[in-house]
């Protein structure tokens, strides 16, 4: 069908492709700024008057050079690597047994049992008495504090209960037949089946995990060694203005100027954290939007 | 005599529901609730081991902590427990109410809350209708809204890091503003009456393009041949929009909105903890970073679950209402 467009439309056409332009570049700007003022002279980004959007004076890459001697930095990355790896493994493992046991027709408390979880999406204990918790079963201070108080979400097991109760039930009843126990059935026959359903989970509980920091403020009060990323990324960035000296400590010589230092630092610092998840992220769109329409559809 | 008291008897027999050996009974109390549990269990012995580390795991981390809740009637010291701590009644209430920053907190978490669904719920809305309307090249359509989600993926630290560097005097956000109102740069985030400003934007910034992909998606259901009849009919864009798409999108905003709604008061403290100094309390404090300010710097854990309890009813009151509201007056409801 072909409709003749008026000029108007013409207009409008023009005005909306610039509008979103626009929008799409206010979205980035923030970034790119950040990692042209990495490689840029640190003495010309302080002075700059606008978004940097190519490298100021000779490029170099002397804040990555510094971001590889500063050790925090590399602790952090280790440490937060290793939640992000555990919480992904203990939350989508317990999410799918929750999700597998309260979807089963046979178990007779299987509403009451849901009903149990999802009370606590509606009314929960607070931030004090949780911390209480934490704290008397001694986890304070300990890896198992970022992973344990969080292993399970009412989110996650109803986004897998969802999945699972779209499996027609004759599947499960004729591998019972064949003799399949209950683990046989969850593992070998409804897990591959809802594949999908399962890595928008793991993906949630990723990128959930590598940008906290909260949990590691409550739960981590003394235990530096076991910082995640952003706690020292938060102090790069946010405390640095108190506590210059603990960033320029690690300056050595190769750089005078503290400020000039703690520029570099802070926008090599960013790009470093912040890259992984910008450069994964456009490969798993699909898997994000199922999550948010499933997540939205049975909030 | 007799003959009355065996009658009762045989009645009271027939009452009392017969349990089977085999099979569940309905209606049987709680008798029938222990014979129904043995069935099942006999039943489903392996789900009913699985169901344990994740029962277990919900007393432990959700039915404990709202146990704990009695701390808030308590001057509760660590080192007596809840078991030993003197009972104080409402005096942590009280305490609060009356408190010095009892109205600085509730009119900070509740225009923070409603000025971030003013502006920050119709932003992705409109986002995505603007989308929509780019209809021939689906590549730049697509590489815009993979561009506005990037927000989204940055850790709310690197967030909060820019917004202080962007502000700061001297800072590039800064300047803009100064060569706009004409002013003299200054620490835009040192000014208590900017943060809500401040607040607001970066959240919009940080969730527009990412909000916008349950609307994406609701705009791509709509049936296309509403349009062509729509042009037959000489309806210009304008009006499609007007009374083709945002119609049937209707169904997904109202959702969204009571979901926004429900926790409009459940302002996020860890946004606020990284952007706030005491210059800005003012402004900036709201009841989580009190609640956190009290309980883990100040030690003060009964009062602080006082605080905390006030909230989570507040938060809970939300939702069931608008819930009960939008159930009444729309079709769609959360439960």
């Amino acid at each position: 069908m072909v409709v003749k467009k008026s000029l108007g439309d013409y207009i409008f056409d023009v005005l909306n492709y610039i509008l979103l332009a626009f929008i799409a570049f206010l979205c980035v700007v923030p970034i790119l700024h950040v990692c042209f003022a990495s490689i840029s002279e640190p003495a010309l980004v302080d002075k700059a008057q606008s978004f940097i959007l190519w490298p100021l004076g000779k490029p170099s890459l002397n804040a990555y050079r510094i971001i590889m001697r500063y050790k925090n930095i590399w602790v952090g990355y280790r440490n937060t690597l290793f939640y992000v790896v555990a919480q992904c493994i203990i939350t989508s493992v317990l999410s799918v047994i929750a999700g597998y046991i309260t979807s089963r027709k046979r178990f007779r408390f299987r509403n009451a049992l849901m009903m149990f979880l999802a009370f606590t999406m509606l009314f929960n204990g607070g931030m004090i008495p949780t911390y209480m918790v934490v704290n008397k079963l001694g986890l304070l201070n300990t890896r198992a504090a970022l992973l344990i108080p969080q292993a399970m979400g009412v989110f996650y097991i109803i986004i897998m209960r969802t999945a699972i109760q779209a499996i027609p039930d004759s599947l499960e009843e004729s591998a019972r037949i064949d003799g399949a126990g209950e683990l046989t059935i969850m593992f070998n026959i409804i897990l591959p089946l809802c594949k999908a359903t399962f890595a928008v989970i793991i993906l949630f509980i990723a990128v959930g995990k590598w940008n906290e920091w909260f949990s590691a403020l409550l739960y981590l009060p003394t235990a530096r060694d076991k910082y995640p990323l952003q706690m020292f990324m938060r102090e790069i960035l946010i405390s640095a203005q108190n506590s210059t000296s603990s960033v320029t400590a690690n300056a050595g010589d190769l750089m005078d100027n503290a400020q000039m230092y703690k520029t570099l630092v802070k926008y090599g610092s960013i790009v470093v954290s912040t890259l992984p998840i910008l450069a994964v992220y456009p490969f798993c769109q699909k898997y994000f939007v199922t999550g948010v329409m499933v997540g939205s559809v049975k909030g | 005599m007799e003959l009355v008291m065996e009658q009762k008897i045989e009645k009271r027999k027939k009452e009392k529901v017969e349990i089977p050996a085999t099979g569940y009974v309905e209606h049987a109390g709680f008798r029938g609730f222990l014979h129904n549990l043995k069935i099942d269990f006999l039943r489903n012995k392996v789900i009913y081991i699985m169901c344990i580390p994740i029962v277990v795991w919900y007393i432990i981390f959700h039915y404990i902590p709202m146990a704990g809740i009695m701390m808030a009637f308590q001057k509760y010291t660590p080192a007596l427990g809840i078991s030993g701590s003197p009972w104080v009644g409402f005096e942590n209430f009280t305490r609060f109410f009356t408190g010095p920053y009892f109205l600085r907190l509730l009119r900070n978490t509740t225009m923070i809350g409603v000025l971030d669904v003013i502006f920050g719920f119709p932003a992705p809305i409109i986002f995505a209708l603007l989308l929509n309307e780019v209809r021939k090249f689906k590549g730049y359509k697509k590489v815009i809204q993979t561009v506005s989600y990037m927000p989204y993926f940055i850790s709310m630290v690197v967030v909060c890091g820019l917004i202080v560097d962007f502000t700061q005097s001297g800072g590039l956000i800064s300047n803009v503003v100064a060569r706009i109102t004409g002013t003299d740069v200054q620490n835009l985030l040192a000014n208590p009456s900017n943060y809500w400003a401040i607040h607001i934007i970066s959240n919009i910034w940080q969730g527009m393009g990412y909000g916008s992909i349950i609307y994406i998606a609701a705009l791509a259901g709509v049936d296309q041949e509403l349009y062509e009849a729509a042009v037959l009919d000489g309806a210009s864009r304008w009006k499609s929009c007007l009374h083709i798409t945002i119609p049937s999108i209707m169904p997904t905003i109202m959702i969204m909105l009571i979901l926004r709604m429900g926790s409009i008061l459940q302002v996020g403290a860890d946004k606020i903890l990284l952007l706030y100094t005491p210059a800005t309390y003012e402004t900036a404090d709201v009841i989580s970073t009190y609640i956190y300010r009290c309980g883990l710097q100040q030690y003060d854990y009964g009062f602080s679950t006082a605080v905390g309890l006030f909230n989570s009813i507040i938060g809970t009151a939300f939702l069931l209402i608008t819930n009960a509201i939008s159930r009444k007056y729309t079709e769609s409801s959360l439960f």
